[in-house]
């Protein structure tokens, strides 16, 4: 027996070290089901040991690219400087253009509803170290719990996506990048809107699955988050095609590969998003207030109106509620309420002869639809038709003559031309 | 009495200086972690690996083979993003086979040294994607391409390290 232990003492004591690794691996496996991380200790131990020798040697190479490129390596600096002066001017007009287009896209979402989240505050991190491995995709930064940094929370460049934070440390985070084979990112291409994931491949580049063989997707588009991974907020850059193969009748998927616009082999910072917020609260809040301004605007006379309101009955103050908000809408103040009832409305908006005092029968609109264009916000007080700014139909129904609409003549001494008749007869003199 | 190839100068054990064996193994880690971050390219490199297939090869002793690659090998773990224990498995089975192989083969020649060093490189991916994939359930993909043309700059930068690291053995 002896013999037989001494002969094999080698192969024994293999089989022996590779067992004890083995269940390690199966018990940090199945702890790893119930999320709780067994091995926390072990690595903190072995990251704090490599970790401070990694800042100091950033540090001084910092120190030293600092000195150079600040104060030695000035070539063409002068010419730089006149390009970036020129560029700004064009980053200053094509950001007017875009804050329009920014401010009706919150409109529209604010009107659907829409929920969007977006990066609402980050913290700057300094890459210090990889993880070590050619196989896995992971960088350490020099932030950690410290900062508030927890796991999966989105890391970004400038350019784009960087990944996503796997571990944290009390001074350090492990970032898993997306070329790594085991991350997966929600994507979506930019004009085609078409989704797939986001993974690494072996050789480190980043490809874009479950995009299907029937699909187009053209070199050069470019790739988007999509929100769907609940981890990277929608519509952050990602990258770009770069290579599309798969076309063939027996392939299910296309091969895409993406070239990421952050450089994943050059990182220097990085943003850690901290906080994403849901943008709908703010639409919504952007949009009422928007909406009160509007029709703030529009009705400036609405509680100063003496003359009619002195000759005029209730008749004459439904009439000038009706005018003020054509599309069922009452405003009193600031706030916007339902209309009661749009039949009191309705004859007060088709009666025009009678109010002008000059527009005769036949010169009235047509008896079965009167078409009143909204003027716009800018437009004299006078003209009180606000519709919304469309135009509004409205069917015809024979004017009961209120009392009040024989007032109204009285009080408008001429029909402005501007005006369609069948709004004169609220306007305040 | 077991057949080897080497000749009797060659079957000779090294062994090396306290700070060396444990110096050149955490600095090899430590570049690992630190080179590959700042300079692009060099992913491909498996600096612990070389160290453990040279420290190995040196010293001709299975059980010292097999404990130096599990302990760079659980080292380079704790860095990575995977469960620990991938690396040191993988690395555990090179250091065995590379100081059995090393009592029986003349591993200070240049050539025998960069096919040993591909094939210890191809070995040490196999075993690290079956644990990876059969036991961590990770969802890795073998690239033959990658394996052979990485095995291949891993070779070449290890027959250069292993000239350098000559200078720190010592005859027994």
């Amino acid at each position: 027996m002896e013999s037989v232990l001494g002969r094999y003492r080698n192969l024994i004591i293999l089989v022996g070290v590779l067992f004890l690794q083995i269940l390690g691996l199966a018990v940090q496996v199945k702890k790893a089901e119930t999320d709780t991380e067994n091995t926390r200790l072990i690595r903190i131990w072995a990251v704090q040991a490599v970790t401070p020798l990694e800042r100091g040697l950033v540090r001084i190479e910092s120190g030293f690219g600092n000195l150079w490129h600040n104060y030695i390596y000035l070539r063409g600096v002068r010419a730089e400087n006149r390009d970036l002066k020129d560029k700004i001017e064009q980053l200053k007009l094509e950001q007017v253009r875009l804050s329009e287009d920014a401010a009706q896209a919150h409109r529209l979402q604010a009107m659907l509803s829409f929920k969007e989240q977006f990066v609402a505050k980050t913290v700057a991190a300094q890459v210090i170290g990889s993880s070590g491995s050619d196989l896995s995709q992971g960088i350490y930064i020099d932030k950690g719990d410290d900062a508030g940094i927890r796991p999966d929370m989105a890391v970004i460049t400038a350019d784009g996506i960087v990944g996503k934070v796997l571990r944290v440390y009390p001074s350090t985070t492990l970032v898993l990048l997306i070329n790594d084979q085991s991350s997966g990112v929600g994507v979506m291409l930019g004009k085609t809107r078409l989704q797939g994931i986001l993974k690494g491949t072996p050789t480190g580049e980043v490809a874009l699955e479950n995009v299907m063989s029937d699909e187009e997707v053209p070199v050069g588009e470019t790739v988007l988050t999509s929100g769907g991974d609940k981890v990277f907020p929608k519509g952050l850059p990602v990258g770009t095609i770069a290579k599309v193969k798969g076309h063939g009748d027996r392939a299910t998927f296309l091969e895409i590969r993406v070239r990421p616009s952050a450089n994943l082999s050059k990182l220097e910072e990085v943003l850690v998003v901290l906080e994403k917020q849901e943008q709908q609260s703010l639409a919504q809040e952007s949009a009422h207030q928007r909406a009160a301004d509007i029709l703030a605007q529009r009705l400036p006379s609405v509680p100063e109106k003496p003359p009619v309101e002195a000759s005029g009955s209730a008749a004459s103050t439904g009439s000038k509620q009706a005018a003020a908000a054509p599309g069922g809408a009452i405003a009193t103040g600031n706030s916007v309420k339902p209309a009661p009832s749009s039949a009191a409305t309705k004859p007060q908006l088709s009666k025009p002869a009678p109010a002008t005092g000059q527009t005769s029968a036949s010169q009235q609109p047509k008896p079965d639809v009167a078409k009143t264009i909204a003027p716009k916000p800018s437009a004299p007080k006078t003209a009180i038709v606000s519709d919304g700014g469309a135009i509004t139909e409205v069917p015809s129904k024979k004017p009961t003559t209120p009392p009040a609409t024989k007032a109204v003549p009285q009080t408008v001494p001429e029909p402005q031309p501007s005006i369609p008749p069948s709004t004169t007869n609220d306007s305040p003199q | 009495m077991p057949i080897t190839y080497t000749s009797g100068e060659q079957v000779e054990v090294y062994r090396f200086s306290i700070p060396v064996t444990l110096g050149v193994p955490l600095i090899a880690v430590f570049l690992q972690a630190f080179i590959q971050s700042r300079i692009n390219g060099l992913s491909y490199l498996d600096l612990p690996l070389l160290v453990t297939i040279f420290f190995a090869m040196a010293r001709r002793n299975p059980i010292a083979g097999l404990v130096t690659g599990a302990i760079i090998g659980l080292a380079q773990d704790c860095l990575g993003p995977y469960p620990i224990g991938i690396y040191g498995i993988a690395k555990t089975v090179v250091g065995y086979l590379a100081s059995s192989l090393g009592v029986r083969l003349d591993v200070e020649n240049a050539g025998t040294r960069l096919l040993i060093t591909i094939g210890f490189y191809v070995t040490h991916q196999a075993v690290y994607f079956t644990v990876a994939r059969h036991m961590v359930n990770l969802t890795l993909n073998w690239s033959w391409s990658r394996g052979i043309l990485a095995g291949f700059a891993n070779a070449m930068v290890g027959v250069l390290l292993y000239f350098f690291l000559d200078r720190f053995k010592q005859r027994t």
